[in-house]
């Protein structure tokens, strides 16, 4: 309880944003929604771009070379071409679920990055449910999968909406707990809170600074592989299964709408990256226990230089690609599960685990 | 993976296999900037070398999509000999390939008779539009200048049975052909003994001579030099044909000499035959020092002595009678041919086919070739051929028009 009460007070000193620096309500709104935009249409073609070459690059390919410097347009390139597409929707889909069901996809992703804090004060809110939100939101992102599968009126959309249906059923589960451990290890839902925690977080009875990452390291495992389950990214995608499902439940979408989907993953790979970044990886911190570069001890807005901030922000975008790229190894390395050994998984292993993973933390939490 | 590692490092492996691959050199070929090189028996496209086809229409006929496209007339050739019976021959005036249906099954090219077809390993030939792939003979003539010569067989391998009847059959004429230039030598000293400065060879008075017998002395010599009995005979007996007609014509000169004018006038082209055998030291010092092989070498420094002596003896002997280079150059170059064949080695045996066809500037050699002709090359590049294919035409170009220099100068002479 101690701990919680110190982190509320000094939270709400440290939990201003960088855009409530302007003068007028209006303006730091625009400014938010600005930011919220740019981080998501930018930061998911960066790492489609860092998942086009590494992945290339692991084939003995040499992944995009001609749009842009190093094929680095690539990605904007597929979209204008995504944009020319002609749009069909099956005579027979419910055209207008069909329709909607890609931006009810897209929305709660991009929804997310409202509270991911990219550096001191570089957020657009800080929520004291932050973590709940974020959660709660990136679940919400399965409802247009299962919306285009369905209404697709096309067996193997159906049966790819179901599997992702079923895959965020089994994931959410240790997700969540993961996620709720950190929480009681940090005191606070916050994101930012979480952050600022972890600066001054040392390992029980020493007095060693660290990340979470530590001393949860079973629970980032779970939260990692989680993570790649929800977003269905290979090995986990069973709902797009090619091999066995054409696309999946993307297999009627044509040109903007496949797009929007495609967009959708990335940014979730994106977010659910930041997500551990923050939780696990002590956000923009360059060290556990060091203060950044040209910020004060807190690590707050207040404390730091705009150099700091740039640079916290910068530190919070390499560690995100970082986890990207071990997203991508994954995939390159491992084939596809079966649908029984997705769920076994789940069930057997990881919930399980997290449960396990819960109750050691919260006593040694109450112990120490 | 073996049961005693522990659960967990067969996913670490995947994952260091794949990290380990991150850090090797793609093997990307970055295609439009860099280029392969292509296999020599690569299936790019199909080239038709038009001179070679006879219109068999097998091609047409085995290839399974049915996209070869082939029209001709019939024309009548005159006899060969007067006396003769005229012939009939298959002119080619539409050649086509449909690319578009085409599988590159490589039938057509495996089933011609004649190497009419060819793979040339040229691939950019893609279109916007299916109808632009029906390609016809002048297309399909062009890709046959980007055929690359066959790939040089293993050390010790067989020549293919084709090249090795070739070679059997040049070496016996040739020898044919020697023994021929020897007997007419010798009968052309006789000639002049008996009949002075003047040639004698006269077709109008030719006096007739018994055949059957033979040249008991030209039996002997070819027996003795190991000629098989059947070639001795039947050279000998040419030998005596030779000699009675001589001796025969000999007597007649010495009587009369209304026939001996005109026969100093019309020198037969026979009678400017040379010895064969020895070399012209010039040529084949040359081509030595170009990295020719001996064998090749000398082979056309031969021809080159042939040739010189020939040209020698023509301009002599044209001083009297012009008409007769005409018929002189046909036996002239037919007896060149002889000569080099045996010595063109596997890359040129595929060469000489297209060659029967210009057999004129066929025969001239040419030194140098690999270089182009700017002019044609220029041209052809803006008329939107691919830099290859103007190339390979440019090339062609320039040898085409140093042959055709040359042949003009020999003609001069
Ligand atoms: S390669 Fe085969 S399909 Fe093509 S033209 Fe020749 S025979 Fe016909
Ligand atoms: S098989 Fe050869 S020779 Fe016969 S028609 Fe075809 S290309 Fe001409």
């Amino acid at each position: 309880m101690m701990a919680s009460l110190t982190h509320a007070t000094t939270t709400v000193a440290q939990t201003v944003s960088l855009f409530d620096g302007v003068d007028g309500f209006v303006l730091p709104v625009i400014l938010k929604l600005a930011f919220v935009l740019a981080v998501f249409f930018v930061l998911p073609l960066v790492g489609g771009y860092l998942e086009h070459k590494v992945m290339g690059r692991m084939q003995h390919r040499r992944g995009p070379v001609e749009a842009g410097p190093f094929g680095s347009l690539q990605l904007v390139a597929d979209g204008i071409k995504f944009i020319q597409k002609e749009d069909l929707i099956p005579s027979a889909a419910d055209r207008w679920v069909f329709a909607v069901a890609p931006g009810i996809a897209l929305v709660p992703a991009m929804l997310v990055f409202l509270v991911i804090p990219f550096g001191p004060g570089v957020f657009a809110l800080d929520f004291e449910l932050g973590l709940f939100y974020a959660l709660a939101a990136t679940s919400v992102s399965v409802l247009g999968v299962l919306m285009g599968g369905w209404a697709s009126a096309n067996k193997f959309s159906l049966i790819g909406g179901l599997r992702a249906g079923a895959q965020l059923i089994a994931y959410e589960l240790p997700l969540i707990i993961a996620a709720i451990t950190v929480a009681v290890q940090a005191g606070t839902l916050s994101l930012v809170g979480i952050v600022e925690s972890q600066a001054t977080f040392q390992l029980f009875g020493t007095g060693i600074n660290v990340w979470f990452v530590f001393p949860q390291i079973v629970g980032f495992a779970i939260f990692f592989v989680a993570a790649m389950a929800e977003l269905s990214r290979p090995p986990f995608d069973m709902p797009i299964g090619d091999s066995e499902l054409v696309f999946g439940y993307m297999t009627e979408y044509t040109g903007i709408k496949y797009a929007m989907y495609m967009l959708t993953e990335y940014a979730g790979m994106i977010s659910m990256s930041a997500l551990m970044v923050v939780l696990y990886l002590g956000g923009w911190q360059l060290l556990p226990g060091v203060p950044l570069p040209g910020c004060e001890a807190g690590g707050g807005l207040f404390d730091c230089s705009p150099l700091g901030i740039a640079l916290g922000v910068a530190i919070t975008i390499a560690k995100i690609m970082a986890l990207v790229f071990v997203m991508v190894w994954a995939r390159v390395a491992y084939p596809r599960l079966r649908e029984d050994q997705l769920q076994r998984i789940s069930w057997l292993v990881l919930v399980p685990l997290s449960l396990a993973n819960l109750a050691v933390v919260t006593i040694l939490k109450v112990v120490f | 993976m073996a049961a005693t590692s522990p659960p967990g490092t067969g996913l670490l492996k995947g994952l260091g296999v794949t990290v380990k691959h991150l850090f090797r050199r793609p093997s990307t070929l970055m295609y439009p900037y860099e280029r392969d090189d292509l296999a020599p028996r690569t299936r790019g496209v199909i080239a038709l070398m038009d001179e070679n086809c006879t219109v068999c229409m097998l091609c047409a006929r085995e290839c399974p999509d049915w996209c070869i496209y082939i029209e001709s007339h019939k024309e009548t050739v005159p006899p060969a000999k007067e006396g003769g019976r005229a012939r009939t021959r298959n002119v080619l005036d539409r050649f086509a390939i449909d690319f578009s249906l085409c599988m590159y099954c490589g039938i057509c090219v495996e089933v011609c008779p004649f190497d009419a077809l060819w793979w040339s390993p040229e691939f950019e030939y893609s279109e916007y539009n299916m109808e632009s792939l029906l390609h016809e003979m002048e297309k399909l003539r062009e890709w046959a200048d980007t055929v690359p010569a066959p790939p040089p067989l293993d050390d010790g391998a067989q020549p293919p049975a084709e090249v090795a009847d070739a070679i059997e059959k040049a070496e016996k004429e040739r020898e044919l052909a020697e023994a021929k230039a020897a007997e007419e030598a010798q009968a052309k000293e006789q000639g002049a003994d008996a009949g002075g400065a003047a040639p004698a060879a006269a077709k109008a008075d030719e006096p007739k001579v018994e055949a059957g017998q033979i040249d008991q002395e030209t039996y002997d010599q070819l027996i003795a030099e190991g000629k098989s009995e059947r070639m001795a005979r039947s050279k000998a007996k040419a030998a005596y044909v030779k000699k009675e007609k001589a001796r025969l014509k000999a007597e007649a000169e010495t009587v009369g000499d209304d026939g001996g004018a005109e026969q100093a006038a019309a020198p037969k082209p026979a009678e400017v035959h040379v010895e064969a055998g020895q070399i012209d030291q010039e040529t084949y010092d040359q081509l030595i020092a170009e990295g020719k092989t001996e064998r090749m070498a000398r082979a056309k420094a031969k021809a080159a002595y042939v040739k010189k002596e020939k040209a020698r003896l023509r301009a002599e002997a044209e001083g009297a009678d012009a008409t007769a280079s005409e018929e002189a150059a046909a036996t002239d170059e037919s007896a060149a041919a002889a000569d080099q064949e045996p010595s063109d080695d596997r890359a040129q045996t595929s060469d000489d086919a297209p060659a029967q066809e210009t057999r004129k500037l066929g025969d001239v050699q040419v030194e140098g070739a690999g270089e182009i002709d700017q002019e044609v090359f220029d041209q052809l590049i803006a008329e939107g051929k691919s830099e290859r294919i103007a190339r390979s035409k440019a090339k062609a170009a320039w040898v085409k028009k140093r042959k055709q220099e040359q042949l003009d100068q020999e003609g001069d002479a």
